[in-house]
């Protein structure tokens, strides 16, 4: 099963990952007996906004967090730019789930946003105005300039999303990797976000977004990756995101109704 | 008390007992953020064998072979925990409460099998240590601090708890960002390239070096407590990690003045004959603090735990 895994990371190997923000080759990763992914390939379209689409427990979230080596694949290669990820940490930033942290954590709104500083900072480089400016203009474009003082646990679900995506700004990446970050959140923190991440596609960064919902799959983005365990289908929105696609991937967990009017918004 | 007084008798076991409490509070406000406040408990347990094995082996009650055991039963203890959680896939409490108890009650066994009676090691002095026997016996009154003969007399557990102590605060402060951002946000903190393994493990390890120093100064029971008592008061006070750290140490080091001074005095105040342990009074005083701040701290409620379902 690895052996076939590797194999098909050498076969895919070729220029275009060169030039790939993020190209994933042979990604297998298991939490207990079942494989969670399974032998993945991913080449992620520069400048593009790429939604990571399936069902629950398809293993999205987790491709990412493998990919990242947050979690540790069984296989698999990950380059970024062309390079090793490890060597390329300054230009990827991640937005974890909301929920993955505890709230309680006695810490202020700006202090988060400037943990996204510590690449510039280093163990000891000292804090200047110039960090805080940097910190409350990221705070700024999500709208949470007049929160900075908060106590983090103070804040709205939605709010907290907002921070976290602050925090991914202040590190001024080529590459946004976020996972469900409308998960859970009102419509105005959804479409403040969904603002800024046309901002960086306009700057012509790529963003790459774990997404749940189908049904602004088309309007959101323009690139899909479907996933269940192993990859269903990848591809500008128009020719990947279609009935059968989305049929393959969800199964008869779909109504065939809803696949219809799906693939007709998909044109 | 006059300084004739205060400074051979007082002065010592005051210092020792206050370096024992902030070496541990510091480590342990981020054990308890991490919600592995546990380990502190279990460290302080296991110590116990460590230094049994060590005086088995060497036949002598002597600092070093046991800090060596006590360390090494330590670290051994953080393995196993580590082991048996993943293979297990237990959730850590649990991994902890088997390894720390198990290794504990082996450490009785094998001290009550062995021949410790002619030598000053036993339960009693493992759990309470000996505060106030740690004096100073050279000294005659505040100016022997200036006089080198004098101040060759001093206890050898002050020296050794007061490098610890700076060790910590080393630690602490070269690692304060990777520290607080990994307890916060561990996926992120990998992402940012910070080893997060690695840094998890290094904090156990200065959390265990703080707890074999502070038990061979002052015994198990101050160690438990102040991993936990005073960040976990302190958290009570402040909503900003900074501040959380500040009051830890406010705490730990009232803690073990108030605790000491009620060990040595409070007695007779209330008219008892005999002196307490000054381990278990400043151990009480830090539970009494955190019962306050559970109940009058300004920052007690929970603002971000997550909704119960």
């Amino acid at each position: 099963m690895l052996e076939l895994a590797s194999s098909n990371g050498i076969a895919n190997t070729n220029e275009a990952l060169a030039e790939s923000p993020l190209a994933i080759r042979g990604l297998t990763v298991s939490y207990g007996q079942k494989p969670a992914v399974f032998s993945v390939d991913m080449t992620v379209q520069a400048g593009a906004m790429t939604a990571v689409i399936g069902p629950n427990g398809a293993g999205k979230s987790t491709m990412l967090k493998a990919a990242l080596g947050i979690v540790k694949p069984l296989s698999g290669q990950v380059t970024a730019f062309g390079k090793p990820l490890e060597d390329q940490r300054a230009r990827v930033a991640y937005v974890p789930q909301r929920a993955s942290v505890d709230w309680d954590f006695p810490t202020r709104v700006i202090d988060v946003v400037l943990m996204g500083l510590y690449r510039e900072l280093g163990l000891l480089g000292r804090l200047r105005g110039r960090h805080k400016a940097k910190a409350m203009d990221c705070l700024n474009r999500v709208g949470m300039r007049d929160f900075a003082d908060r106590q983090i646990g103070q804040l709205s679900g939605g709010q907290q999303q907002r921070v976290f995506l602050a925090r991914s700004l202040a590190q001024d990446a080529d590459l946004y990797l976020l996972d469900e970050p409308f998960a859970g959140v009102d419509a105005a923190t959804e479409k403040a976000i969904i603002a800024v991440l046309k901002s960086l596609k306009d700057a012509g960064k790529t963003v790459v977004v774990v997404h749940h919902d189908l049904a602004t799959v088309t309007d959101y983005f323009d690139h899909v990756f479907l996933i269940n365990t192993r990859k269903v289908a990848e591809g500008p929105v128009d020719v990947a995101f279609t009935a059968e696609t989305l049929q393959a991937a969800y199964g008869g967990r779909l109504a065939t109704a809803q696949i219809d009017q799906l693939s007709r918004a998909a044109g | 008390m006059s300084g004739e007084e205060f400074v051979p008798l007082s002065l010592t076991p005051l210092l020792i007992g206050i370096f024992a409490a902030v070496a541990c509070a510091l480590p342990g406000n981020f054990l308890v953020l991490r919600k592995q406040a546990l380990i502190g408990d279990a460290i302080s347990h296991v110590v116990l064998p460590g230094i049994v094995v060590a005086f088995l082996l060497t036949g002598v009650i002597s600092a070093w072979p046991m800090m060596l055991g006590a360390a090494g039963a330590a670290l051994l203890a953080v393995v196993m925990i580590e082991a048996i959680r993943r293979l297990g896939r237990i959730e850590p409490g649990a991994a902890m409460g088997v390894v720390f108890t198990t290794m504990f009650a082996g450490g009785v066994l094998l001290l009550e099998q062995t021949d410790t009676s002619s030598v000053h090691l036993d339960v009693e002095h493992a759990l309470y240590g000996n505060l106030e026997s740690l004096i100073w016996l050279d000294a005659v009154g505040w100016s022997s601090l200036l006089d080198a003969q004098a101040l060759a007399g001093l206890p050898v557990e002050l020296g050794r708890i007061a490098a610890t102590l700076i060790g910590v605060i080393a630690f602490i402060w070269l690692f304060w960002r990777p520290l607080k951002i990994s307890t916060f946000d561990e996926g992120f903190a990998r992402t940012m390239g910070i080893r997060t393994n690695v840094l998890g493990l290094a904090l156990v390890v200065v959390a265990a070096i703080a707890a074999v120093a502070a038990f061979d100064a002052v015994g198990s029971i101050i160690v438990i407590a102040m991993f936990i008592c005073p960040p976990a008061a302190a958290r009570m006070m402040t909503n900003q990690l900074e501040r959380q750290i500040a009051w830890s140490i406010g705490f730990a080091t009232t803690s073990a003045i108030v605790g000491y001074v009620f060990a040595g005095y409070g007695p007779l105040w209330l008219g008892a004959a005999d002196a307490v342990s000054a381990a278990g009074m400043i151990a009480t005083v830090s539970g009494v603090i955190l019962a306050l701040t559970a109940l009058f701290g300004p920052c007690r409620k929970r603002a971000g735990a997550p909704a119960q379902a």
